[in-house]
């Protein structure tokens, strides 16, 4: 049985041990998040996400508190209102505001949230920390002073890809989240941390100035990196891809590689081919793909007719499907019939 | 049966060792063997008379044990050769004499008529200054593990919390949750594994109890330990302390060393079956980490910061597992209350605040140090009876108790008495016990800014309000201190005081306004000063405060303007002096050395 509480008024049940945030997603009750993320830990550290229940003396964060029966809690007050409200004016005091340039325009939380509470301006100034030193990696860049300490990056790398390449150093106001020693990011660069930041604190850097939300187009595809068939998102302006990203309701759950993430710039390269090649005298020369099948169909036939099948072996590669690695071997053995079929993952 | 030898105790915790002990020690030892004195000289840890420090005590056989304070060098050869030598105690350098001992001197107060001890009780200090803390036998001779004997012999883990439940004793750490009822739940959880946490991070800056009581009398926490872990069902302890308590740490690890040897720590406990041992994790400065769960979270190897409660950490705290965390000072209270009874406990206190409270008392306070009171007392007897009221005849202001999560409380409230109800109704907190006294010289405004730069440099950074809104705090303080406070910076102030209070994380956010807003309540004038008129009423913000020379009285010494280190006082020999406003940097060097009162700060 479920546990029944009341979330603004309406009835609501859920799983014992779910929280106030995830209940009222469940029933399509908004809450305002920076640092929550469904697919990490609890945090409980940007407070935006304050509400108010009824028996407790202070207003608690939706994102760690566990449901109970009969709980009432109301995520619209005028208190919980006014918090949200200097969080993010605390928050915009200590960020660049340049938004004009910023690669996340349009696509940042704390632009949004600004927005939302109509944030033109802030009771609060201040000292802003200011970061200029920037990582020697082709992949990551990050901007430090437009980090809102949410932890994402911290948690992803840790629970998702166990990599714990960074963490919280300093304290107080100086709080940033860096590699151990403020060394330069040394990692896998797979991008998740990319891929959770709310803000423009993290991009990649071969996406700078390609484009933000006007005139992108969402394409998805499969990674051909390798069998896995990651799903990918191709942001595209124009013809040309501005980023990737991948949806949470893919297989992979929205978690990409350094690869599908950074690697797509081949698709575009001039070195790339985009017609079969046939040697002839020596010579590569451009050719059509029936020609370049046929070619390869009758040497493959004479090679069989001289020596037998088991001339021929086969090699498959781990950036195949399983489909088409499946395809493969049957043609081996149906159409060769050979059984010398291997695979490079298997070496 | 060894003849009684005359004894020599120097007072060793580290206050004692910051003042000169070790010297003394060392020129003790030196005198008494070349006098040809067959003495017994050791070290005992602080009796809580800082202002008196260095502390040496001569016990002549049969006689009263007579206390030295302020010991100097000469002092000290001194006694050696009057008191130790030919039982003379040597007056001017004598505190008061312990009649227990044995035959009192004549014209020699009493240890506990003193002033400065007659309004307390010791019960948690009440080793501290007379034990040796590297002695297991000291501590046994005092009646020391006798309850772990008593709560293991019964049998009955709930025995011991009921006693401490009737008890009435609160936690010491600072926000006084019953002892009895944190045990009962841990003891109900049910799990594999259980652990018991000393919280020894002591961290609110003027206070040294815990580090005291750990470096005084480190048996009594061990022992603390090991009835709450019997109680609660854990078998694994931890001591969390600083590391900048190497002392504490190191009699700690002399006194773990010892329960091991004489099988009251161990795997078979008494031979009772019951396991226990403890560890010490030392704290790598993180002031934040004294609040539980951060202080779990650095125990993991994780970096020292907060999560939400609940889950608490009874319910789920180290390594996932139900776990108790108490203060030094509430488990140094544990053996007590068990060997004397609950009623005994209670027959300390008020109705809502059993027992005693051993409080920091430092500031603008003649008799600044260690106290152990009955909750209840004033504060009155405590500043001005226990501490001697206020150095140079300056009036007194406000007291500040909590440390910076307290608040100020104001010469109006000094008839409060402190409890953890009366203290909280007054506006503050008892906290873990620090207690600064400020004086007429004190500005509020510089105070709360002060507390604030404490707690904004160690937010951990986690929450948005505290890691931002109290750097904002601060810096609005900071103008206002400079000068430059404008209309409505106090309200900004009280808004943004009450969101972090109501949208922090922790205890730390939450309670870091404190000494804004009670300052803002009692010393309001002080801050309107200083934004209106431009004005700092303490003469102690630099930027609005002018130093002048007040021709009538200056018999052009000269002495201030030798003492001025930019050259900014001129003026010939004999005739009045002059300060060019433009080269003075407010360093106050020549108000300090005027012996006439002929410059003027305002």
């Amino acid at each position: 049985m479920g546990i029944k509480l009341t979330i603004d008024g309406k009835e609501v049940e859920a799983k014992n041990g779910a929280t106030i945030l995830q209940t009222a997603r469940d029933y399509g009750i908004y809450i305002p998040t920076l640092c929550d993320n469904p697919a990490l830990e609890p945090y409980g550290g940007c407070r935006l996400c304050l509400v108010e229940v009824e028996g407790m003396p202070k207003p608690t964060t939706s994102c760690t508190t566990p449901i109970t029966e009969g709980m009432k809690v109301k995520t619209v007050t005028p208190q919980v209102e006014r918090l949200r409200k200097t969080v993010i004016e605390l928050l915009l005091s200590d960020h660049p505001n340049d938004c004009m340039t910023c690669e996340r325009a349009g696509d940042c939380k704390l632009q949004e949230f600004a927005y939302f509470y109509g944030l033109r301006s802030n009771r609060f100034y201040g000292k802003r920390r200011q970061y200029t030193k920037q990582d020697g990696n082709p992949f990551l860049e990050r901007n430090m002073d437009k980090c809102i300490l949410c932890g994402q990056c911290v948690r992803v790398c840790n629970e998702v890809q166990g990599v714990g390449a960074i963490d919280i150093a300093y304290r107080g106001f100086d709080a940033k989240v860096c590699p151990s020693f403020e060394n330069d990011l040394n990692c896998e660069f797979c991008g998740q941390c990319v891929s959770v930041c709310p803000t423009g604190a993290l991009t990649g850097r071969i996406w700078s100035k390609k484009g933000r939300t006007i005139g992108i187009k969402e394409v998805e595809t499969t990674c051909s990196y390798c069998g896995c068939g990651c799903q990918l998102n191709l942001h595209v302006r124009g013809n040309e891809i501005a980023r990737v990203s991948s949806k949470p309701d893919n297989h992979n759950e929205g978690w990409l590689c350094v690869k599908g993430r950074f690697g797509y710039e081949f698709i575009t390269s001039p070195d790339r081919l985009t017609t079969p090649l046939i040697k002839r005298d020596g010579k590569f020369t451009e050719a059509t793909w029936d020609e370049a099948i046929s070619y390869v169909a009758e040497r493959f036939k004479k090679i069989i007719a001289d020596n037998g099948p088991d001339a021929m072996a086969g090699l498959s590669s781990a950036r195949c499907t399983n489909e088409e690695n499946f395809l493969f071997q049957k043609f081996m053995r149906a159409v060769v019939g050979t059984n010398n079929v291997d695979h490079c993952a298997r070496l | 049966m060894e003849k009684a030898k005359t004894e020599i105790i120097v007072g060793m915790g580290t206050c004692g060792i910051t003042a000169g002990a070790a010297d003394i020690y060392a020129l003790a030892a030196e005198s008494a063997k070349t006098k040809g004195l067959d003495v017994r000289l050791s070290s005992t840890s602080c009796i809580g008379m800082c202002h008196s420090e260095v502390l040496v005590d001569v016990v002549t056989p049969g006689f009263a044990r007579v206390t030295y304070g302020n010991v100097t060098k000469e002092a000290i050869e001194e006694i050696i050769s009057s008191h130790v030598a030919a039982n003379v105690p040597v007056a001017k350098y004598v505190i008061a004499q312990m009649p227990s001992y044995g035959k009192t001197y004549d014209d020699i107060p009493i240890f506990g008529q003193m002033p400065y001890m007659n309004k307390q009780e010791r019960v948690v200090l009440s080793n501290c200054g007379f034990i040796d803390p590297l002695s297991i036998e000291d501590y046994i001779s005092k009646g020391g593990y006798e309850a772990v004997k008593k709560v293991i012999g019964g049998g009955d883990p709930k025995a011991a919390i009921e006693i401490i439940k009737a008890s009435g004793l609160r936690g010491r750490g600072g926000a006084g949750f019953p002892t009895g009822l944190k045990w009962e739940f841990c003891n109900k959880a049910v799990s594999d594994k259980k652990y018991i946490i000393c919280n020894a991070d002591e961290g609110d800056p003027g206070a040294f109890m815990d580090r005291s009581v750990l470096e005084g009398d480190p048996h009594a926490i061990i022992e603390g330990m090991l009835i709450a872990g019997f109680s609660i069902g854990a078998s694994y302890g931890y001591v969390y302390c600083r590391a900048e308590y190497p002392l504490a740490i190191s009699n700690l690890k002399v006194a773990i060393k010892e329960a091991h040897e004489r099988n009251f720590l161990g795997d078979n406990v008494l031979n009772s079956g019951f396991k226990f041992n403890i560890k010490i994790k030392e704290g790598a400065g993180a002031f934040v980490c004294g609040e539980e769960t951060a202080l779990i979270a650095s125990i993991e190897g994780l970096r020292g910061m907060p999560r939400a409660k609940p889950p608490f950490p009874a319910q789920k705290g180290l390594w996932g597992k139900p776990t108790v965390i108490n203060n030094v000072e509430t488990l140094a209270n544990i053996p007590r209350i068990i060997v004397k009874g609950a009623d005994w406990f209670s027959s300390f206190g008020t109705e809502k605040s059993k027992g005693t409270k051993v409080f920091a008392l430092a500031g603008k306070i003649n008799r600044g140090g260690l106290i152990e009171i009955p909750m209840g007392i004033t504060l009155r007897e405590i500043i001005y009876d226990i501490g001697g009221g206020i150095p140079n005849d300056r009036a007194f202001k406000a007291v500040q108790t909590g440390g910076p999560s307290g608040g100020c409380l104001t010469a109006a409230m000094l008839d409060t008495p402190v409890d953890y109800e009366s203290i909280a109704k007054a506006g503050s907190i008892v906290g873990s016990g620090g207690m600064i006294v400020m004086d007429e010289d004190d500005c509020m405004v510089n105070i709360a800014k002060y507390f604030l730069e404490f707690t904004q440099s160690e937010s951990c950074g986690k929450c948005t309000p505290c890691r931002i809104g109290t750097k904002r705090l601060y810096e609005i303080l900071e103008r206002i201190t400079e000068g430059k406070g404008r209309k409505g910076d106090l309200e900004l102030l009280e808004e943004l005081s009450e969101d972090i209070r109501l949208a922090s994380l922790c205890g730390l956010g939450q309670t870091a306004p404190n000494p804004i807003l009670s300052t803002l309540r009692n010393f309001r004038d002080e801050y309107v000063a200083h934004i209106e008129e431009k004005r700092c009423p303490a003469a102690v913000c630099k930027p609005l405060i002018t130093f002048t020379i007040i021709e009538k009285s200056c018999t052009g010494c000269m002495a201030c303007a030798r003492a001025c280190p930019t050259s900014a006082i001129t003026g010939e020999r004999k005739k009045p002096h002059f300060i060019t406003s433009e080269k003075c940097i407010k360093c106050g060097s020549c108000f300090d050395v005027c012996k006439f009162k002929s410059v003027l700060k305002k």
